[in-house]
């Protein structure tokens, strides 16, 4: 039997607000536990929530940014259920009238094909706390910071058809919801995290089988490991004559195999109903307008731009528009430096993409922004100075204050290219090896390498690489 | 000096005729001594309350004014939390709960100058029309202590007809300002809803509850309500709209003011002798040069059907956090979460919350929610259009506040639907979100009986004026039980 | 719109509210006769008419993006029934 597998996606993006989504506490990651939990956060007795302006403007450009409908009058409903990290016994999430509704996302796979994936909606809900376990003896201890902070739950349809495309389109997400700033995307503090609903089916039927929710996945890698033991586990099932269950099953990254989470199993019933403290949220459609007008160039558009204007290969491109940091880098660099695109981008993604790797730094974080970059990259393009010295001088501006120009005069590292001085450094290195100079006239071209690098030794690097070697081979020759 | 309207001990304080240290010591001897047959308060906060009364002595010799209450004694129902003043709501579950925050009124009331003398008792989380409901037990009507105050504010109403104290903050989700104010002989006001702040008020029924004063009368009403209304931020539900001056409009005229007479409250099911009252208290307001309309408020009698189930399936929703978790009672040894749940809530709820908890949960769960939930809030459509069609008309609605006088403890509690439709008159403003006042007309041998008027949205302002009016021409309202 | 026990047990479940066996059928005979009153609602069609959730028509009002609360969990937890080192503790929750 051939199956084909069906996976939608629901991810949980919480919105990068400096407060909740109800409250004015704080949503900083890390603090000690419940220190940002105020009355409203712990469902104090007659406290009530008030709708941060920043959630929805956040969720309204999602919708603009994947061109989805825009729930001009929407509603926020209790869902009804007891926990202990759910401080109401409800949590403040959107039911009928959601304030993103249908849209679409292209998602480019690996093999370059293109793929549309629906969007059912996005709408706005707050989090909840965060139970410990392991830290109490007989006692589960909860934690409340994390309640109320506003997320943005991204429904999509059941449109992909293997893991790998489940994770490509979860991947666009990332990059999209990073690129409008409305998410860190930070997947270990829990800032983007996936559930995935898992089905499949005989190829060709068009009626879906049931499907089992993947909760707490929280790598691309492991989404894609969890959906393909899920596949097959389903078709071992299915062809062993069972039947698939309806259920919730954590992924344990570990053992690497979902197991039923029997815990949340009971059927449960949310009573949703509209929340009688909060008003319909009502969206003009001059705020769509101001909030459009402010939204940045997409990762999609800005990287068809790169290609054409700037001739980036697709590769590249791709790499310079990955996130809105990067490109903005990128485009600084190239516009302060005079450079090529292809030197600027050869540096970014090279030079300070390994130093970044190495020191586990962020882009934002860099110790050399933009500007000192730029200077470095124009003295290179100039040819003031090697690529070589330029990587020295990179490592000196990683570390230290300097600006490229002050270490370049303070070490005298500024490139020769006087060609009368070039030629001395030649005659005396050609002097010095008569054996070589023969070998090398009898045929040995491979020699060519070892009179280059004696004289780059003599001029400590600062010869210009491009004379040096048109004027040794001319002078060879003689 | 305790027989004195508000009005009356504001302006002695003004002139020195007493302190308010003389005051406020007077009243909590009063409450002490008949607390203990009354029952109306929960907690008397003497020390707090004495060292405030000193202070504003003290200001006011020194010249300065703390504002329009200046250091007038009021109490506030045990459902509004208090800074460091245990906040019961009525229940075990609350039994030890000291909130650290204020609500907005408490806090408004307070820097307006009043002082607490204390948390008076009410029906658990304010379901009840008759005050059997508090687990600090029934409270007494001082008419005639083998009869309920009304509910859910009984302490409140109670406190102020026996002169314990000349005013007291409510909450008035289905009439539980109004009906107490009527079985006690005294005034009160149900204000439009989002008019008074519900920060920090604790929650029955969210889109019902609405803050306001109870006191002997309207004049005393304005002063209060006059520092309670007003706009908060921290409440989404409130209505960011200027105040009026309640005590600015209350000597206008009534002539040529339209009161309506809803047909539907003057039928089967209203005590004779109530209707009598009724006719006499129009008569009066004719005299004052006020119309009156007969109206049709045709789905009248499906407001309570449709009420008991929008406020319990909020309530059932609302009181999901008291879980034994962060506050409030925990069960002793829970053998796991489910058990910590559930015995917790089981011990600390009495039978009325249960019921309506399971009654709400039922109406919103799945397969009945359109059939009960849905379809009740059309019907709360239907009574909200059947007033603006009447408000087109006249300026206020008139009929009785509740169909029969104060009824002996314990005469109804076996019967919770025959409980329930003890707020049929009251209800319907809830529903629309429309203010209510509940106004002393006379008395059925000896129980106090009062007429409400309904007026339209934010029209607090002229229902005080044509109370007011009314009560400079009948002295129903000074009468003190002996 | 009689309700029997079972119904009055899955609810009370739902609620998380333990009723002892003995006052199972109390309940379900109060909610029958709270249940019987409601349906007086069913004398009126409703199907043309719009749910009314809020009395007001007012639209929901935006807060500014402000952090101002204050840590405030010892005044919290003083209150709390149980807690250990900041945490609200429970009976132990197996996932
Ligand atoms: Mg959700
Ligand atoms: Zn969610």
């Amino acid at each position: 039997m051939q199956w084909e597998t069906v996976i939608g996606l629901e991810i949980h993006a919480q919105l990068a607000t400096r407060s909740k989504i109800f409250s004015a506490s704080s949503t900083q990651y890390g603090a000690e536990p419940n220190t940002q939990a105020s009355a409203v956060d712990l469902g104090m007795p007659g406290v009530l929530p008030v709708l941060n302006r920043e959630a929805v403007h956040m969720a309204i450009k999602f919708a603009l940014a994947t061109d989805a409908e825009i729930g001009r009058h929407n509603v926020f409903a209790r869902k009804n259920y007891f926990y202990p990290d759910l401080p109401k016994g409800y949590q403040i999430s959107q039911m009928s009238l959601p304030i993103v509704g249908t849209g679409t996302v292209t998602v480019e796979l690996d093999d370059g094909e293109i793929k549309e994936v629906g969007l059912t909606r996005a709408h706005l809900e707050e989090d909840a706390g965060k139970s410990v376990h392991e830290e109490f003896h007989d006692a589960t201890g909860v934690d409340l910071n994390r309640a109320g902070t506003p997320l943005l739950e991204i429904v999509s349809e059941p449109d992909m058809r293997s893991a790998k495309e489940a994770v490509a389109y979860a991947r666009k997400i990332h990059s999209l919801v990073r690129y409008i700033e409305i998410c860190d995307g930070n997947m270990q503090e829990g800032s983007f995290r996936c559930d995935a609903n898992v089905s499949i089916r005989p190829a060709g039927q068009e009626e879906l089988g049931t499907r089992s929710e993947i909760k707490n996945v929280n790598s691309f890698r492991f989404l894609e490991r969890a959906i393909n033991f899920e596949v097959d586990r389903q078709i071992d099932i299915l062809e062993g004559g069972g039947e698939v269950v309806q259920e919730t099953r954590l992924y344990d990254a570990d053992k690497d195999e979902t197991r039923s989470m029997r815990s949340k199993e009971e059927a449960n019933d949310y009573r949703y109903f509209p929340d009688p403290d909060l008003l319909p949220v009502h969206i003009e459609e001059e705020l769509i307008e101001s909030l459009r007008s402010a939204m940045p160039e997409l990762p999609d558009a800005r990287r068809k731009r790169f290609i054409a204007d700037f001739d980036l290969s697709e590769y590249d491109a791709g790499v310079m528009t990955a996130d809105r940091r990067t490109a903005d880098y990128f485009e600084t660099v190239l516009d302060k430096s005079g450079a090529s695109a292809k030197l600027a981008c050869s540096w970014i993604s090279g030079e300070l993409f390994s130093r970044l790797n190495k020191d586990s730094l962020e882009l934002g974080d860099s110790p050399v922004d933009a500007e000192r970059f730029s200077a470095l990259v124009a003295r290179i393009h100039d040819n003031t100075i090697s690529g070589k010295i330029g990587k020295d001088i990179l490592d000196k501006m990683w570390s230290g204050n300097d600006d490229v120009d002050a270490i370049i005069d303070k070490e005298g590292l500024r490139q020769i290219s006087d060609t009368s001085e070039i030629e001395k450094m030649i005659d005396d290195v050609i002097a010095a090896n008569p054996d070589q100079l023969a070998q090398y006239r009898s045929g040995k071209d491979k020699l060519l390498a070892y009179f280059v690098g004696q004289v780059m030794k003599a001029s400590r690097g600062k010869a210009n690489p491009g004379q040096l070697n048109k004027l040794l081979q001319e002078k060879l020759k003689e | 000096m305790h027989k004195l309207t508000l009005a009356a001990m504001q302006r002695s304080l003004e002139s020195g005729e007493f302190s308010s240290v003389e005051l406020c010591q007077h009243l909590i001897e009063r409450t002490k001594q008949h607390n203990e047959t009354l029952n109306a308060f929960v907690s008397i906060t003497e020390e707090q309350a004495l060292s405030e009364a000193k202070a504003a002595d003290e200001k006011r010799a020194a010249g300065d004014t703390l504002g329009s209450l200046h250091g007038l004694p009021i109490a506030h129902k045990d459902i509004f939390c208090t800074d460091g003043v245990r906040t019961s709501c009525g229940s075990k579950m609350l039994e030890n709960f000291v909130p650290p925050y204020n609500a907005t009124v408490v806090e408004k009331l307070k820097s307006a100058g009043a002082i607490s003398l204390g948390k008076t008792n009410m029906d658990e989380f304010a379901m009840g029309s008759s005050n059997e409901n508090s687990f600090f037990g029934v409270v007494r009507n001082p008419w005639d202590t083998e009869r309920v105050p009304g509910g859910s504010s009984g302490g409140s109403a109670a406190a102020v007809a026996g002169r314990l104290v000349p005013a007291c903050t409510g909450t008035d989700t289905g009439g539980s300002i109004r009906q107490p104010a009527a079985f006690c002989g005294i005034t009160g006001i149900k204000p439009t809803y989002g008019r008074v702040s519900r920060y920090g008020m604790i929650a029955f029924a969210s889109s019902l509850d609405q803050g306001g004063p109870l006191a002997a009368t309207a004049e005393d009403c304005a002063l209060l309500l006059n520092e309670m209304a007003g706009f908060d931020p921290r409440d989404s539900t409130s209505i960011d709209r200027a105040n009026d001056d309640y005590m600015a409009t209350l000597h206008q005229p009534v002539k040529g003011m339209k009161i309506g007479l809803p047909k539907q409250y003057f039928e089967a099911g209203l005590d004779d002798s109530i209707a009598a009252l009724l006719q006499q208290a129009i008569k009066e307001l004719e005299k004052l040069g006020a119309e009156f309309v007969d109206i049709e408020l045709k789905n009248q009698h499906l407001a309570v059907p449709a009420y008991y189930i929008v406020a319990p399936a909020e309530c059932s929703s609302n009181l999901a956090r008291f879980d034994g978790v962060r506050y409030g009672h925990r069960c002793e040894d829970p053998k796991d979460l489910e058990d910590l749940y559930k015995r917790s809530r089981a011990e600390g709820f009495g039978r009325e919350v249960k019921r309506r908890i399971l009654v709400g949960t039922y109406a919103l769960s799945a397969g009945y929610y359109d059939a009960f939930y849905v379809k009740a809030q059309k019907i709360r459509s239907l009574i909200s259009q059947d007033f603006s069609q009447a408000f087109a008309d006249v300026d206020f609605i008139l009929g009785p506040t509740t169909p029969s006088p104060a009824f002996k403890i314990g005469e109804k509690t076996s019967d919770p639907v025959a409980m329930y439709l003890n707020d049929i008159y009251t209800i319907p403003a809830n529903l629309a979100g429309l203010p209510g006042i509940s106004v002393p007309c006379g008395d059925v041998g000896g129980l106090p009986v009062g007429l409400q008027l309904v007026g339209n949205y934010f029209d607090e302002a002229r229902l005080l004026n044509v109370a007011h009016q009314y009560q400079t021409v009948t002295d129903w309202h000074t009468r003190i039980p002996g | 719109m009689a309700v029997d026990n079972k119904v009055v047990e899955q609810v009370a479940h739902l609620a998380r509210v333990q009723i002892s066996a003995e006052s199972v059928p109390d309940y379900a005979s109060d909610m029958s006769g709270v249940l019987e009153l409601a349906a007086q609602m069913d004398q009126v069609d409703t199907s043309s008419v719009e749910p009314m959730a809020h009395p007001t028509h007012a639209v929901q009002r935006l807060r500014d993006d402000v952090v101002d609360e204050v840590n405030q969990r010892d005044a919290f937890q003083a209150i709390a029934p149980s807690v250990e080192n900041g945490y609200y503790l429970v009976p132990p929750v197996i996932e």
